[in-house]
């Protein structure tokens, strides 16, 4: 049963919670007394996926999608309805005192440190309860102290600490007994972006350090991009993408957005009606600043560089990132990332009828400014730049 | 890991004293009860010599040890429970390697230590200069009480524990938390002593759990129990203290798969 490379193996996972109905009115009420009704509702929806040892990924979804009803199954604390669960050898819920030995879990809503005790005696306490030697407990909380700058941290209770502090103890805390397996619960929500990306470097490092597995559930995708390989996205309670951020991006991106900086003010409708024809949408920044969403179904970049450098004067070119916020967006408004939905607007239908030249200058600013994830979009581009061409 | 239960009891002991406030006042509470008491006592027992089997003198000890060793027995775990239950931080728990019922009893006793050494000694000294109260000349009587007054602890607890965990079944637990507090204090012999109910309901009460919290150990302390009774009335403290662990078990056990944590 005991698998040698995965971490965390799910087959068929499903979690029905009863919930209570209650009638209307007071006759509702007192038949309420009586005779309950109860609707089921499912929560989890026969998910299936491993995570392989020492991989960090990332679980995302919207409120309500089932990522914490995941969790807690993973974890222990939910008996799943149906399905199973191995995570770390054993299955959660049946052997769960051996098994939360071997876990980390930090739920960044919920603080399990002893509120009213200094954060060292918790440590101190959590060292007995997971019965670490002395020795190696004092090598842990020296290198935990030292990379999550605990120092002056140790010696509060916890309700006087802030929430980054809290927080950075919250990790040292669910760290010290060295776990196979660290849970984060949106370990970085409210907080500011200077301990959000300490704690993410803080991830990364001790994941590359002792090969823990790292299973994150976040709204904030900039955790997932600074640290996950692989994205696993839940939609009321499916699964509707298990994959790397990367082809997410590829798949998902719709466009590229350009931006300009102008030489002097020039007005939107002469700018439109510069790249007329094309089913670009312009919008203006500040009176020097004007972009364009270009979709890729519509006009080729190139066209439209051409376009508008050949026609007024530039100060300079950026060609901006698809946007992963903009993209989940679109996904969860979708409920599946099977195939992408349609274009934004209706530029795409309009700019297919017009024509456009495509200008040697252009092309180049083009190609040095995007990145390298480029080369999957060839066909896409190449499309495009046939029609218009 | 005995280690770790240890250390709750001395983490919890150490709370109490930074919430010192707490404590203050209930020391004024406790106070004003026994003098109360002490006086009803003395205006019913007017010029009789004893009221159930009690002389004056017993009934005046009996008051006093009673409402100390309430402080020491008592505890807010039901509460503390039921609020862990409905704000879902119970969930926290379960990746613990640790049992959560035996962390809460262990986090009550070290409540009870605190409020025993703090509290109930320094009081039933004040209380034996302030009323004619008799403290027990045989020291194996002491043994016996200090076991005993643990007992009471642990049944008082394991009722805290079943009402408290009652918040997984219903949305609200408020009343039987209320209910259970009057009760343990009636039924338990702490306001009048189960000889002086009527007899139909003292053979209720005798049934009941309750008694083995008050009644039984302060029917030693006083001496109204003596010889092979007072082990018998230990007896009776031991079997309730096994008995209430089944159905403690049995919710425990049925709670886990009823949990049902706030948040998707």
């Amino acid at each position: 049963m005991t698998d040698a490379t995965n971490a965390i193996n799910v087959q068929r996972l499903r979690k029905e919670f009863r919930v209570q109905k209650s009638r209307e009115g007071l006759k509702g009420a007192l038949r309420d007394l009586f005779n309950r009704e109860y609707t089921t509702v499912r929560a989890v929806k026969d998910i299936s996926f491993t995570i392989p040892k020492g991989e960090i990924c990332g679980y995302i979804g919207e409120n309500g999608a089932g990522k914490s009803t995941t969790i807690k199954m993973l974890t222990g604390i939910l008996v799943p309805t149906s399905g199973e669960i191995e995570v770390n050898g054993f299955v959660p819920y049946k052997d769960r005192e051996r098994f939360v030995r071997r876990i980390g879990v930090v739920f960044g809503q919920r603080s399990q440190l002893w509120w009213d005790i200094g954060v060292i005696e918790s440590f101190r306490l959590l060292r007995k309860v997971y019965r670490v030697p002395e020795k190696e407990f004092k090598l842990r909380l020296d290198e935990l102290t030292e990379r999550l700058q605990l120092q002056d941290l140790l010696n509060r209770p916890v309700r006087k600490l802030s929430l980054g502090q809290r927080m950075r103890c919250e990790l040292a805390a669910s760290l010290l007994h060295n776990p196979d397996i660290l849970f984060l619960d949106e370990p970085t929500i409210g907080l500011d972006i200077v301990v959000k990306t300490e704690i993410r470097e803080f991830l990364k490092s001790m994941n590359r350090r002792y090969g823990t597995t790292v299973l994150l559930t976040t709204h904030d995708l900039q955790d997932i991009e600074a640290l996950c390989s692989r994205v696993i996205m839940l939609d009321d309670g499916n699964i509707i993408y298990d994959g790397s951020l990367d082809e997410l991006k590829t798949k998902w991106g719709k466009g590229r957005e350009l931006s300009f900086r102008l030489h002097e003010p020039i007005p939107l409708n002469r700018l439109e009606q510069l790249t007329e024809g094309l089913g670009v949408t312009w919008t203006k920044e500040n009176e020097l600043t004007a972009k364009v969403w270009v979709p890729f179904d519509a006009a080729p970049v190139s066209a439209v560089l051409s376009r508008v450098v050949g026609a007024v004067e530039v100060g300079d070119v950026s060609i901006l990132e698809p946007n992963t916020d903009d993209i989940v967006r679109e996904i969860y408004k979708a409920g599946s990332a099977a195939s992408p939905a349609e274009t934004r607007g209706t530029d795409g239908a309009s700019g297919n009828a017009g024509g456009g030249s495509t200008g040697g200058d252009g092309e180049n600013h083009a190609s040095e400014a995007k990145s390298g994830e480029d080369a999957d979009r060839a066909p896409v581009t190449a499309q495009g730049a046939g029609k218009h061409g | 890991m005995v280690n770790a239960y240890v250390d709750l009891i001395r983490i919890r002991f150490m709370m109490m004293l930074a919430y010192r406030v707490n404590y203050y006042s209930g020391i004024v509470i406790y106070a004003l009860n026994i003098g109360a008491y002490y006086f009803l006592w003395k205006a019913i027992y007017g010029s009789s010599e004893s009221l159930g089997g009690m002389s004056v003198t017993q009934m005046t000890t009996y008051v006093a040890i009673s409402w100390m060793a309430r402080a020491f027995y008592f505890n807010n775990l039901d509460r503390e429970i039921a609020n862990e239950i409905r704000d879902g931080s119970v969930a926290v728990q379960f990746i613990r390697p640790y049992n959560y019922l035996i962390v809460k009893m262990m986090q009550g006793f070290g409540e009870g230590l605190f409020r025993l050494f703090l509290f109930s000694v320094p009081g039933m000294i004040v209380a034996s200069l302030l009323f004619p109260v008799v403290l027990p000349s045989n020291p194996g009587v002491w043994a016996v009480f200090l076991v005993m007054l643990l007992f009471s602890f642990l049944i008082n607890s394991q009722i805290n524990i079943l009402t408290g965990l009652l918040a997984f079944f219903v949305e609200n637990n408020e009343g039987m938390m209320r209910m259970k507090r009057v009760a343990v204090d009636l039924f338990s012999g702490l306001i009048i002593p189960v000889s002086l109910f009527p007899a139909a309901m003292s053979a209720v009460l005798e049934w009941l759990p309750f008694q083995a919290i008050t009644y039984l150990p302060g029917s030693v302390f006083t001496g109204r129990v003596t010889g092979a009774a007072v082990y018998q009335a230990f007896a009776v403290q031991v079997v309730w203290f096994l008995i209430l662990i089944v159905p403690i078990w049995w919710m425990w056990r049925r709670a886990r798969s009823r949990l049902f944590v706030q948040g998707g």
